[in-house]
């Protein structure tokens, strides 16, 4: 297998995600969609690193790991908050902040 | 011209501030005191103006010995600031103590006259207030050392001016006369104002020594400016043309304020401030031209109107108007009329106050009618106030030996040797003047005086109590003999040399242009009585001919005003209105709309939708990755 088949596979799990983020309503669907987006993105680093031969890309990669489990904690105890008070998890309904 | 050293004040004149202290003094007890002084403010109204004119006579003998020094009372440092120094300081020469005798003399006279005339009005004591109030100013005008203290008294004049014309407030027309006389006054302050901050431009001071001794050193192009600006601030304060419609409506002021204000000392400030400004205008030949055109034209417009107005107020108002306009000719004239200007300045004081005091002896008798129309035959019911009225009048139309011949002849003699060609111009309108003059007198004293009498049943005419016909008496002296005091054996000359200079050449006191002048003052005397003395008088005024009906409105003074200055003034205004509405606040405001409405727009785009603004970054993102690739490529 030759490294543009994982560039391949991450193209095709980035766009499924962020087809997923643009479609979907439910806030914790989006949210897994947004981890589909960053893990097409892990596999996009480590491919090219490895085409390359330097570690560069390796690392990016656990950066994104560290910056994705924060963004994780943070939003899913927005999310919860928002349930608690609108008894709905779909991002449409939290739409108070408009012109 | 002998050089005058200014020294120090020394002996009675260390004191010169007494003359202001005395009126101010009134002034400020009678108006502050308010009603607690109703009893005696007359009284002290009265004394503090006696009191000042006293001591200008001590004065006037202790400057009498010396004659080629001036004295200065320095008094304190006004505005001690970096260049600009000025001290209040009080200059007592030769010229200013002849205006402190005219104004303490004549104003105390006059006083006295008001204690009679007065004597029935409610607001007698605030009357008296105001009088003294303007000596006060008036003192502080003539006496000062420089324009700035000057310009101080002349707007202290102008402010008495104001609320003395304005007296009987409750009536409208005194209201909205006062209001004219001190709008039209402002105009000519504006001329000072600007001359005085040129004269700290150019020579760094407005002191009179300091200004004098470097006019000639700034070039005759800023002593004609100075000289300009000066006759413009002269013709507001004197009533000249084109600033003088505002003197016959304020003829709604009480007559002792006519005669003392606008006859005898205010309107003559005027005069004062040119001939004080000599020295400037002797290398502002131009300036003097001017001047001398300003007063030409004014003593015929004057003239002019007092021959058609049946007011006796307001004619001689019109009067006043055209014997200032003599003094204008005189100064204008330089060295030849400046002391022929004071002279006549000085004799008009005593011939027109007696005259007006005689037209309020005869208002007072008649129940406050002003209209000639309605007088006729009363020198049977009020001789003292006939005699004395028929002396100014002899007076006022030249016969000799009577003031008016020595001092007016004079001004017209000179004319024919100033000024080149023009002056004959000059004199021979100064010549018709003098006819008119006789004209309009002689009228005013048939139709007063002489004929039928023309007044309602129900008017009582009657003599005056004393202390009205007292001051009229020696008035009527002074109109007499004035005269023929201050110009025989050049008196006067002599005594102003220092100040003003002499004439360059003497013309003697029996000239031709001053027996022309009286055989015209006879033919103008001998018309008044074909036309008012051998046909009765109508009591209803005929509609008359074209210049009778332009006279009687002020040869259409008000009218060109209105429609060369105002109009197009509430013209620019609204213009002005106009574009800064729509103008100015039109660009902000469409500016302002402009966004407004934009962003109004633009904000729908904020829906709430977080999938709404998903897909814009996903746009946006990929706009700037095709961007990035296209720009590689």
């Amino acid at each position: 297998m030759s490294p543009v088949h994982y560039v391949a596979l991450s193209v095709i799990l980035f766009v499924i995600g962020g087809v997923g983020v643009l479609v979907r309503r439910n806030a914790i669907v989006i949210f897994m969609c947004i981890e589909l987006m960053l893990n097409a993105c892990n596999l996009a680093f480590v491919a090219f690193a490895s085409m390359h031969g330097n570690l560069d890309g390796q690392v990016i990669a656990f950066f994104v790991m560290v910056v994705a489990a924060a963004e994780v904690v943070v939003g899913l105890a927005i999310l919860m908050a928002i349930y608690r008070a609108r008894r709905s998890a779909s991002v449409d309904d939290a739409n108070l902040l408009k012109y | 011209m002998t050089t005058v050293t200014t020294i120090a004040a020394t002996g009675a004149l260390k004191l010169s501030w007494l003359l202001l202290v005395f009126p101010l003094f009134g002034a400020v007890v009678l108006l502050v005191g308010g009603r607690r002084t109703n009893r005696w403010g007359h009284l002290l109204g009265v004394a503090m103006p006696v009191a000042a004119f006293v001591y200008g006579v001590v004065a006037f003998f202790s400057l009498l010995g010396d004659t080629d020094r001036s004295q200065d009372q320095h008094l304190y440092s006004w505005i001690p600031v970096a260049d600009l120094q000025v001290n209040v300081s009080l200059l007592v020469d030769q010229l200013s103590i002849c205006f402190v005798l005219l104004i303490t003399g004549v104003g105390s006279l006059i006083i006295i006259y008001s204690v009679g005339y007065m004597a029935h009005d409610t607001d007698r004591r605030r009357f008296f207030g105001y009088l003294n109030l303007f000596v006060a100013a008036m003192l502080l005008l003539v006496l000062a050392d420089n324009y700035l203290v000057l310009y101080v008294g002349w707007e202290g004049v102008g402010l008495a001016s104001y609320l003395l014309i304005g007296f009987w407030q409750e009536r409208p027309s005194a209201a909205v006369a006062a209001k004219k006389a001190f709008i039209v006054n402002r105009v000519g302050d504006a001329g000072l104002t600007l001359a005085i901050f040129l004269m700290f431009s150019e020579f760094g001071t407005t002191s009179f020594t300091g200004v004098f001794g470097s006019v000639r050193s700034g070039g005759s192009g800023v002593a004609t400016a100075l000289g300009l600006l000066l006759l413009l601030g002269a013709c507001g304060k004197s009533a000249q043309v084109p600033l003088q419609s505002w003197l016959l409506d304020a003829m709604e002021g009480p007559t002792p304020v006519s005669a003392l204000i606008h006859a005898a000392t205010m309107v003559t400030a005027g005069v004062y401030l040119l001939v004080r400004s000599n020295p400037i205008l002797a290398i502002a030949p131009d300036a003097r031209i001017a001047i001398a055109i300003v007063g030409t034209v004014t003593l015929l417009f004057g003239g002019i109107i007092a021959s058609a107005k049946d007011d006796i107020k307001k004619s001689l108002a019109g009067s006043t108007m055209s014997q200032i306009g003599y003094m204008f000719l005189g100064a204008g004239l330089g060295p030849a009329g400046y002391v022929f200007a004071i002279a006549l300045l000085l004799s008009h004081g005593f011939y027109k106050a007696g005259m007006f005091l005689g037209a309020g002896s005869v208002m007072h008798g008649m129940d406050d009618e002003q209209d000639m129309r309605r007088y006729g035959g009363l020198s049977r019911y009020l001789p003292v106030t006939y005699v004395t009225f028929g002396l100014a009048y002899l007076a006022i139309i030249g016969i000799p030996p009577f003031s008016g011949f020595f001092t007016k002849d004079p001004i017209i003699g000179a004319d024919f040797t100033e000024h080149g060609s023009g002056g004959w111009i000059l004199g021979i309108c100064a010549l018709l003047g003098a006819g008119i003059t006789a004209f309009y007198m002689t009228r005013m004293m048939l139709m007063t005086w002489y004929g039928k009498s023309r007044w309602d049943d129900n008017a009582h005419p009657h003599e005056s109590p004393p202390v009205m016909t007292g001051p009229m008496v020696v008035l009527a002296i002074g109109s007499v003999g004035a005269g023929a005091f201050l110009i025989i054996n050049d008196r006067l000359q002599d005594f102003l040399a220092p100040v003003v200079g002499v004439p360059p050449v003497s013309h003697g006191i029996f000239t031709v242009a001053g027996t022309v002048a009286l055989v015209l003052a006879l033919a103008g005397v001998a018309i008044a009585w074909l036309r008012y003395g051998r046909l009765p008088v109508p009591v209803m005024a005929p509609a008359g001919r074209f210049l009778t009906v332009a006279a009687r409105k002020d040869l259409y003074g008000d009218a060109f005003n209105e429609s060369i200055l105002m109009r197009p003034g509430q013209w620019l205004t609204r213009l002005s209105v106009y574009f800064d509405n729509r103008g100015i606040d039109g660009l902000v405001n469409s500016l302002a709309a402009l966004v407004g409405g934009t962003s109004g727009r633009v904000r729908k785009t904020e829906n709430g939708f977080v999938r709404s603004y998903a897909l814009s970054m996903f746009f946006g993102a990929a706009a700037l990755v095709t961007l990035l690739l296209v720009v590689r490529l």
